[in-house]
């Protein structure tokens, strides 16, 4: 490791300002901190300092994210085969390999475009760069349907770092989700590649064998309720295990809650806003299960379990890895509890009841994420009026 | 010859129609107090109506009429308003010309007409048109004002026009009507018109770059904090 550092330090008068490659300074400082912790200490204020900075932070979520992505990957396979062949293939290394030659592109274009714009950011600001993309970029292609067009991916990616982050100033600063905000992008600039039931499998250019329809769970709900989805076989169970058609990470339950147990055993998200999310989601299908049939019988997609809402569509993985982004999500603890549980309600409330939101986990995360600075603010006050009314008496 | 020349120097020097002061009127809210960017007046209007550049350009003229006619009859009526009911004797001027401006494009441009609908009515709640009137025709003379309203106008149209151009080509591969992408084959290769370069709230990002990119190079309008 001596050598690594050694090789660093050679260098780096070059990068100082006034040196001769200040202009490059943003490469030497992202490599640098890559390799070693900064040597920078405070000198007012805190003083307590942990190892893990925000580089760490976002390789944890990097490494939560892995069980949804490779199970992501397998599954494109998986309902590739099913699609093209009609066969119900569960070889682990071919599904894989046709999933990973699927969705590495548009993995890659996120980061390429995603970074490529960071650094010209940070290179005109003379700072190294900031590692939220690291995360944005793994998430953007993994909400993402399999047949989007990498240039799609690309405008969304843009258009979510610089609208969505650099134009608030950057990573830490921005009021709503960046992977979110490409997602709902292309969702509102181009609805049919982002729904219907065309674009979640990659057919590889083979016709679908006969009866096959590519729908996904939430497409179906709005049809023909819970019956529809059974019977296209997204039972519970198989909703929970994750081989349905969906975007590309979000359809495991397991491998989410296999990053969940990682996030809230590093303390990097909040196990309150899942905990939380995922009660306001119950309660929202529960009560719509009770009222559903009475009052709107028309509309099936009440009548789901709400069980079965909650492992369908993106619901389980916006709750766990997008609700819980510490920048945009509520920063009080009580406010935690309050936006876990309205993006769970609202999110099945969007689903259920507009049938052009199929999915409404989106929209109830970016709602929410406005929202947050003002339930913070309301939970501020309130704990400072308890605190000035124990003051009263001793006034008095 | 002397008694002659000292009369024309007790006269007041006589103010040129394009004098330095006048040109400010004009060139001045086309960047430095831009109505749309920097005092973010008339947005609502500039939001709806963006989607085809020829809509933003026939608002853009029917704002122009109003307020240069507003502010020349404001200005000339200025000695005679009470202070009391000035806001209602400005709304009958704008009232009544936008009226004109509506009847006219209802019996020429009819298409056009029906696409801007109630947003050539709302010219009259036009926020730029009314501060104008109250900011600069109450206190100033006919052709400075005339000035004025032309200026604040053309700052308005530019901004219309910009936001416009990006929200036809990018929402609908169209330029004033004419179909650009088409032809070039773009859609058979997997281009897709953004459809969210129609919806309004592209409207205000699209200003707000334009804003961005504005500030950047015109550092006096950024605030000192």
């Amino acid at each position: 490791m001596k050598f690594i550092e050694n090789f660093f330090q050679k260098y780096r008068n070059d990068f100082e300002e006034g040196g001769k490659n200040y202009k490059w300074r943003t490469f030497y400082e992202t490599f640098f901190t890559f390799a070693f912790t900064p040597d920078i200490t405070t000198t007012k204020g805190s003083h307590i300092r942990d190892s893990i900075d925000l580089k760490r932070t976002m390789f944890f979520v990097v490494i939560a994210l892995i069980p949804a992505t490779l199970f992501g990957m397998w599954n494109l396979g998986y309902q590739h085969h099913l699609a093209v062949d009609g066969v119900d293939d569960l070889n682990i290394w071919g599904n894989f390999w046709i999933g990973f030659l699927q969705s590495m592109p548009m993995i890659l274009v996120a980061y390429i475009v995603g970074l490529g714009i960071e650094f010209l950011f940070a290179m005109k600001h003379h700072h190294g760069i900031h590692e939220g993309f690291l995360v944005s970029g793994l998430l953007i292609p993994l909400i993402m349907p399999v047949n989007t067009p990498l240039w799609m991916v690309a405008v969304a990616t843009a258009f979510a770092v610089i609208i969505g982050k650099e134009v608030f100033g950057g990573t830490g600063m921005n009021i709503v989700n960046i992977a979110i905000t490409a997602r709902a992008f292309l969702f509102f600039a181009y609805p049919t590649m982002m729904s219907g039931n065309k674009v979640w499998i990659d057919l590889a250019g083979k016709a679908p064998v006969d009866g096959y329809t590519g729908e996904t769970a939430l497409g179906l709900a709005v049809q023909g309720g819970a019956e529809a989805v059974n019977n296209a076989g997204m039972t519970l169970m198989s909703s929970f295990w994750g081989n349905i058609p969906g975007s590309i990470g979000e359809t495991s339950t397991v491998a989410i809650l296999i990053g969940a147990l990682i996030l809230i055993y590093t303390g990097i998200a909040s196990w309150k806003i899942m905990l939380s999310g995922i009660v306001g989601g119950a309660l929202m299908g529960m009560i719509f299960n009770w009222l559903g049939p009475q009052y709107f019988p028309d509309n099936l997609y009440l009548q789901v379990d709400w069980f079965h809402h909650l492992v369908l569509g993106g619901f389980m993985f916006g709750i766990v890895f997008m609700a819980t982004d510490p920048v945009t999500a509520s920063q009080t603890e009580k406010g935690k509890w309050i936006y876990g549980f309205f993006i769970g309600l609202l999110a099945i409330l969007i689903r259920t009841v507009n049938p052009a939101y199929p999915e409404g986990m989106m929209m109830a995360i970016l709602f929410m994420n406005i929202m947050a600075p003002l339930i913070d603010h309301y939970v501020v006050q309130g704990n400072i009026k308890k605190r000035m009314k124990r003051l009263k008496p001793v006034k008095a | 010859m002397s008694t002659e020349t000292a009369e024309i120097q007790l006269k007041k020097p006589k103010e040129g129609l394009f004098s330095k002061k006048n040109r400010k009127l004009i060139t001045d809210p086309l960047d430095d107090s831009n109505p749309v960017t920097v005092q973010v007046l008339g947005i609502c209007a500039a939001l709806a109506i963006t989607v085809q550049v020829e809509q933003a350009v026939v608002m853009s003229m029917s704002v122009l009429f109003v307020l240069m006619g507003g502010n020349f009859i404001i200005s000339l009526l200025r000695n005679v308003i009470p202070n009391r009911i000035r806001i209602i004797v400005q709304l009958v001027v704008v009232a009544a010309l936008v009226i004109i401006v509506n009847e006219v494009l209802k019996a020429y441009l009819p298409d056009v007409s029906t696409k801007l609908s109630v947003f050539v009515g709302l010219i009259i709640t036009n926020c730029i048109i009314m501060g104008r009137l109250e900011a600069f025709a109450l206190g100033n003379k006919p052709w400075p004002s005339v000035l004025d309203g032309f200026g604040n106008s053309m700052g308005y149209a530019w901004i219309l026009i910009i936001v416009s151009v990006f929200r036809e080509f990018f929402g609908s591969g169209t330029l004033y009507g004419f179909k650009i992408l088409e032809p070039l084959g773009l859609y058979e290769i997997g281009y897709m018109n953004n459809n969210m370069m129609i919806l309004p709230p592209m409207a205000l990002i699209t200003v707000g770059i334009i804003i961005w990119v504005q500030r950047a190079r015109n550092t006096k309008l950024i605030e000192a904090n």
